[in-house]
């Protein structure tokens, strides 16, 4: 398998998910993936990037091309140096709430794209990837 | 008698290139599996004489072992470049990889002419020859077998395309016949059509016909949900037709709701539909 | 701060959301929609979200809210336009949009709205 880091953008405000979204539409219809690709990728996108935000007091996200055996396809690596999730199974189950009532965000994510993983450290931060292919 | 048996045949295909190539070009017409119908001699002595070429180049680096390597990316590339477009017109996969496994026939001629008797060397330039060609051979077989299976993808989506047809009825009513197992493929085939056509048609009915679909599994009911489920988000309504009573007894068994309006056949579901819209039908 | 524009037409407040709305910007968005139903005495609110390419489920639930609380100052909602591909994504991630009314434009969901105050001024007139 081979990738390239197309960008980097930083997520400090929420105007920057928006920017998140953006760039990830864009990606998204360059790697020639359909409409319903495109919008689920942008969505999942949409819910990392606001835990990145919220739970991880900001960080980045790297944009990938990935190229393997099985075809060509688009990576999304949000990582931050947050406290860390204790327990990531549970955080992945739907219905898991937080204080305000963040529900969706990573068990949705992970439904709505190819390849999910994630990998996170108490006082270390978290990692998330997510992968489409066309 | 110091040579290497690789730097031996790189120095015979250096000088007897054009012998090889001919003596190659008449191997391959004279084969059975030469397919004149497919492709003409003129393409065919072209190709050779472009791989024998290649090949000639990658053989000054004397490795005749790892064809991974760069120096036989440029024969590996016009070998794959040959292997796809024969896959796509249809030649066997033997009959693609005869095109390198007949190069051995001239290479070994030359090998034996040039061996004066050192029957010792003849046999290593022959085991170095079979070893390349072998791996090359193997190689089209490999692209090959990668460009039928994109054909066969591609001819599934789009049987799957052509298998979910969405018919306008009524106005403001659309119809999808399910025919065949519900998988998920084939569910997003079926959501995207059908929401596509709401879209467009601005229809506030759907009508999803189950008759030809064999049996409702956990799974199946699922799927069907969902299309429920995103007509809904969009502000239409789902009916579903065709409803068997082995398949009313398996969804009840397996303690499933299906929480839409379900009638038994397709004419029932359209006067459903009619009478929902607000028309009364009559007979004049 | 930038706001989206709540309109008023007849008896009904209509809100198009035209821009990909940052989440203060949605929350501005039911407060003030909720101040508007309050003010207006309106009993019905059309929200066209057709141009949102994506409703994420923030927005999901910030739409299912407004329908809740303007309810609850006795108004219908109904989320009218949703795209295709944003209905199916939002069915894979799970949410229904339970409680909210749904409609394919805003021609057919103010025929929806009306048809619900006809419906609910109908029992009224029982309960007299």
């Amino acid at each position: 398998m081979h990738s390239e880091v197309r960008d980097t953008l930083s997520i400090v405000t929420e105007e920057d998910s928006v920017r998140v979204r953006q760039v990830t539409r864009e990606k998204a219809v360059e790697a020639g993936f359909n409409l319903v690709a495109q919008t689920k990728f942008v969505t999942a996108a949409s819910e990392l990037a606001r835990n990145t935000l919220k739970w991880g007091g900001g960080g980045t996200v790297r944009f990938e091309a990935v190229d393997a055996s099985r075809g060509r396809g688009l990576r999304l690596v949000f990582e931050d140096h947050g406290p860390g999730i204790p327990d990531v199974e549970l955080a992945l189950t739907d219905g898991f709430s937080t204080s305000s009532g963040l529900g969706m965000g990573l068990g949705g994510a992970k439904r709505l794209v190819d390849e999910f993983d994630i990998e996170s450290r108490v006082g270390v931060g978290t990692k998330v990837s997510i992968t489409m292919w066309r | 008698m110091s040579k290497g048996s690789s730097q031996r045949i790189a120095e015979a295909l250096d000088k007897f290139q054009q012998e090889i190539v001919d003596d190659w070009i008449k191997e391959q017409f004279a084969a059975t599996s030469a397919r004149r119908d497919l492709m003409n001699e003129a393409r065919l002595a072209e190709q050779s004489r472009e791989f024998l070429a290649t090949f000639r180049t990658a053989a000054q680096s004397y490795n005749f072992t790892d064809i991974e390597a760069t120096e036989w990316s440029k024969p590996r590339a016009l070998l794959g470049e040959i292997s796809r477009s024969r896959a796509e017109q249809g030649y066997t996969p033997a009959e693609t990889a005869t095109f390198v496994f007949s190069l051995k026939q001239p290479l070994f001629t030359i090998m034996r002419r040039l061996s004066g008797k050192d029957y010792e060397a003849l046999a290593e330039d022959v085991w170095t020859i079979t070893v390349v060609l072998d791996k090359l051979g193997l190689y089209t077989t490999e692209v090959y077998q990668k460009t039928r299976e994109a054909v066969i993808k591609r001819q599934q989506e789009e049987l799957t395309e052509l298998s979910t047809p969405v018919v306008k009825l009524w106005e403001g009513v659309l119809l999808v016949p399910l025919i065949g197992t519900l998988d998920s493929a084939r569910t997003g085939h079926v959501m995207s059509a059908l929401l596509e056509q709401i879209a467009q048609t601005g229809s506030a009915f759907a009508i999803l016909d189950i008759t030809g679909v064999p049996s409702v599994d956990t799974q199946t009911a699922q799927h069907l949900l969902k299309t429920v489920a995103a007509t809904r988000l969009m502000g239409a309504d789902c009916i579903i037709s065709g409803v068997r009573p082995v398949i009313a007894q398996t969804i009840v068994t397996l303690g499933l709701t299906l929480d839409v309006i379900t009638k038994s056949s397709i004419a029932d579901a359209l006067a459903e539909a009619i009478k929902r819209l607000g028309y009364t039908i009559a007979r004049s | 701060m930038e706001r989206i524009p709540i309109l008023r037409m007849g008896e009904f407040l209509l809100v198009t959301i035209q821009v990909d709305m940052h989440d203060r910007l949605a929350l501005a968005l039911q407060e003030d929609l909720t101040n508007q139903i309050a003010h207006s005495r309106s009993h019905g609110v059309l929200i066209d979200i057709s141009c949102l390419d994506i409703v994420d489920s923030f927005t999901a639930r910030l739409l299912g809210n407004m329908a809740s609380m303007a309810r609850m100052l006795d108004a219908e909602t109904v989320v009218v336009g949703m795209q295709p591909a944003v209905a199916i994504t939002l069915v894979e991630l799970g949410i229904t949009l339970e409680g909210v009314r749904t409609a394919l434009n805003p021609e057919k969901g103010m025929e929806l709205l009306r048809a619900a105050l006809r419906a609910r001024s109908n029992e009224d007139g029982h309960a007299l």
